[in-house]
């Protein structure tokens, strides 16, 4: 009941700024919306979708980190179970793609529940730690559970149709079904951030004690935004089965739970539009520098350095002090 | 109406312009690891076989232009997938070669079947390949898990290594391993007296390898591969398992990992392969020509696939004069194949190409005559008893 008294107050200062953000932020919304309507003929539809999943992920990672607070270095656990269940949906139960996915979804909020109800009981490093064990477990749960096939995965798993209607199969046509899921995905982060919940979670962060002393259940907080990043890295990592016919320990491995990070930071943690650039980026350098083999990480490790070194606030961080707009 | 009329007959035009040239262009894609465990026994290796193949052929003058890329999958299935895919959708690839590690492969099978293309498996282990998910579009040409446990497990059994013990990697490629040797090993007349599975990846085998050595065992069959058997054949010289009287028994051992080893280390080993360098004239001819074009090192089996399946896709393509892959798979299959690297052979209905296997032992330091001479042929297993019988694969081409 606290909550519910202390929140109005909270959000009331900051709801003029969140006003004022509104517009432009309304007409970046609208921009990426209509590139993403005409870029399928344009660029590669397969390696679009990649990168609206992992820009996805990032987003829904970036609801802990850059809102919560709360570095978790167990996402991959999210991502790769959603995927594996929700290809075993659309291969083994036959369902289709859009039940695979919230049976996908629904695992990965499952799962967010009871790691996140042990995790958020610890602080920084331990947290991340914490998080890291669970993850390491789920990825031995998916090496040696019958169902997800070991090293091979799950594979040729059926696009199927949508609503048992629309066929899935051409890539165009699966593109605007992920298009809209993660557009979706998107703009529910986003209201999530501006909500009042969103308000009380970056006071948390800022300063949790103090937080705590205006009454505020601090950790059913951290719980409920816990869940929710891992709902939406289910959604992400659910919808990447359907797109690449696969679910695989990649997705399940620690370094994809780096990855995202790595995402987040270079785009802007903290920023509504950072983790998708960081995706993008990241998932474009990982797609057209293929051929330069083991050269590939190296380069990366570098960009990477280079960002801490020159712009710490990230790519879009930065862009945001030089038009002097929260992104 | 008009203007669509107009530029339908304008793009048939250009289309007909393109065929009156004559000239038939193929795009090979090698797609294997160039920065990983089996960057050495595919890698760069591979791509030179690749390009090995198209001048041997003499491709240029009989009017097929071959172009070659390549790109590394990362043993990830994940990472193949999408590089099959966006070379066959964007790139305009014709035929995937290589592709080794198992799980990279199948994803690769996959997409090959859905995009009706062709793909010639030089690198990977797996007989799903050409057992319960053979595809219409697929050749696996080198070797597969089963003639692996076949040649190694049945042959150690007649020399004398009755009584086997497993260390197995565990997940699901070591199990399907133990469980086909086993059946092989118990076919001929041996029997397994225990098993120990290991963590995946492993460092540290001592325990394991002490209960294979305490199990009186005479061979410890080595269900693992890559870093693992590596670590676990290093482990056992250290424990002096083969100068007590055991054998060890790699059941998925390449040539750069006996390079790897050293002889000191890997002496007594009994594997199977497909190809060695120093089995015949035209072999040496051959791995001579590699090894100068490359940086030294010797061919492994896979490299050698890699060359004898782009020389057999570039006859079909001469034959059928085109690159439709319905005709160039049914060509394939039809042509019995002729290389100098596996001989005479043939492509059966279900993918898998049919050539002797032979079997190896390592030899020790005092044996070996130079660099790369590492192993003492024990065998030949013929072709016909080489590889799984066509029935029980349980491939859907095979009814």
């Amino acid at each position: 009941m606290a909550v519910e008294t202390g929140s109005p107050a909270i959000a009331e200062p900051v709801s003029h700024a969140a006003n004022g953000m509104a517009r432009h932020h309304l007409y970046i919304f609208a921009a990426l919306l209509a590139f993403g309507l005409v870029a399928p003929f344009v660029l590669y539809p397969v390696f679009l979708m990649k990168v609206m999943c992992f820009a996805l992920f990032a987003c829904a990672f970036n609801l802990l980190l850059g809102y919560g607070g709360l570095l978790s270095f167990g996402h991959a656990a999210f991502f790769g179970s959603a995927s594996y269940v929700s290809a075993h949906a659309a291969k083994v139960w036959g369902l289709t793609p859009e039940l695979a996915v919230l049976t996908g979804t629904i695992a990965g909020a499952l799962l967010g529940l009871a790691i996140g109800a042990l995790a958020i009981r610890r602080q920084g490093i331990y947290f991340a730690m914490v998080t890291l064990a669970f993850a390491q477990m789920v990825f031995f749960f998916s090496l040696q559970a019958p169902f997800t096939g070991g090293e091979d995965g799950i594979q040729a798993v059926p696009r199927g149709s949508l609503l048992g209607l629309v066929d899935l199969s051409p890539d165009r046509t699966l593109y605007y079904f992920v298009l809209a899921v993660v557009f979706l995905g998107l703009l529910l982060i986003y209201r999530i951030i501006h909500s009042p919940f969103g308000q009380v979670l970056k006071a948390i962060r800022e300063n949790e004690p103090r937080a705590v002393s205006l009454g505020y259940r601090v950790n059913r907080y951290k719980l409920a935004v816990f869940v929710m990043s891992a709902t939406l890295a289910g959604l992400a990592g659910a919808t990447k089965a359907i797109v690449f016919q696969l679910a695989s320990l990649t997705d399940v491995y620690w370094t994809m739970s780096g990855e995202v990070v790595l995402m987040t930071l270079l785009g802007g943690m903290g920023t509504v539009f950072g983790p998708l650039v960081g995706a993008a980026v990241i998932v474009t350098m990982q797609n057209y520098l293929a051929t330069f083999g083991a050269w590939v990480t190296i380069i990366q490790g570098c960009i990477f350095v280079l960002g801490v070194l020159l712009f710490r606030e990230g790519i879009v961080g930065v862009l945001s002090k030089w038009v002097k707009k929260p992104l | 109406m008009k203007i669509s009329n107009l530029v339908l007959t304008a793009l048939a035009a250009t289309l007909m312009a393109g065929t009156a040239m004559a000239d038939t262009a193929v795009k090979l894609g090698v797609l294997n690891d160039r920065s990983g465990i089996y960057a050495d026994l595919a890698g760069e290796g591979s791509v030179i076989a690749a390009q090995m193949a198209v001048e041997d052929f003499k491709a240029a003058e009989k009017g097929i232009t071959v172009e070659i890329i390549s790109a590394d999958h990362q043993n990830k299935p994940d990472v193949a997938s999408t590089i099959a895919r966006q070379w066959y959708d964007q790139e305009g690839v014709d035929v995937i070669l290589d592709v080794p590690t198992s799980s990279a492969a199948l994803a690769v099978n996959d997409v090959t079947r859905e995009k009706n293309k062709v793909f010639i498996n030089s690198g990977a282990a797996s007989s799903d390949l050409t057992g319960s998910k053979c595809s219409p579009n697929t050749v696996h040409w080198t070797y597969d898990t089963w003639a692996l446990a076949n040649g190694t497990g049945s042959a150690m059994v007649q020399t004398g290594g009755k009584k086997w013990f497993f260390l197995t990697a565990d997940y699901a490629f070591g199990h399907a391993l133990e469980r086909d040797t086993t059946a092989v090993v118990e076919a001929a007349g041996g029997e397994v007296v225990g098993s120990v599975r290991h963590p995946f990846p492993g460092t540290d085998f001592s325990s394991f390898l002490l209960q294979a050595q305490s199990s009186g065992a005479e061979v410890i069959g080595l269900a693992n591969a890559g870093g693992d058997t590596i670590n676990s054949i290093k482990q056992a010289a250290e424990f002096g398992i083969t100068q007590g009287g055991q054998a060890l028994a790699g059941l998925l051992v390449f040539l750069t990992d006996v390079h790897a080893l050293g002889l000191q280390t890997a002496q007594g080993l009994v594997l199977t392969e497909s190809f060695y360098w120093d089995l015949n004239d035209q072999t040496r001819e051959w791995s001579k020509r590699f090894a100068e074009k490359g940086d030294g090192d010797m061919p492994t089996m896979v490299q050698a696939g890699v060359y004898a399946g782009v020389l057999h896709y570039l006859k079909a393509v001469e034959a059928t004069g085109g690159k439709d892959p319905t005709a160039i798979m049914a060509k394939m299959k039809e042509m019995p194949t002729d290389d100098p690297l596996f001989g005479k052979g043939s492509v059966r209905v279900d993918g898998r190409k049919i050539h002797d296997m032979y079997l190896f032992k390592v030899k020790a330091p005092d044996q070996s005559k130079g660099a790369w001479d590492y192993y003492e042929l024990v065998s030949t297993i013929p072709a016909d008893k080489a590889f799984r019988p066509l029935a029980d694969g349980g491939c859907e081409l095979a009814k």
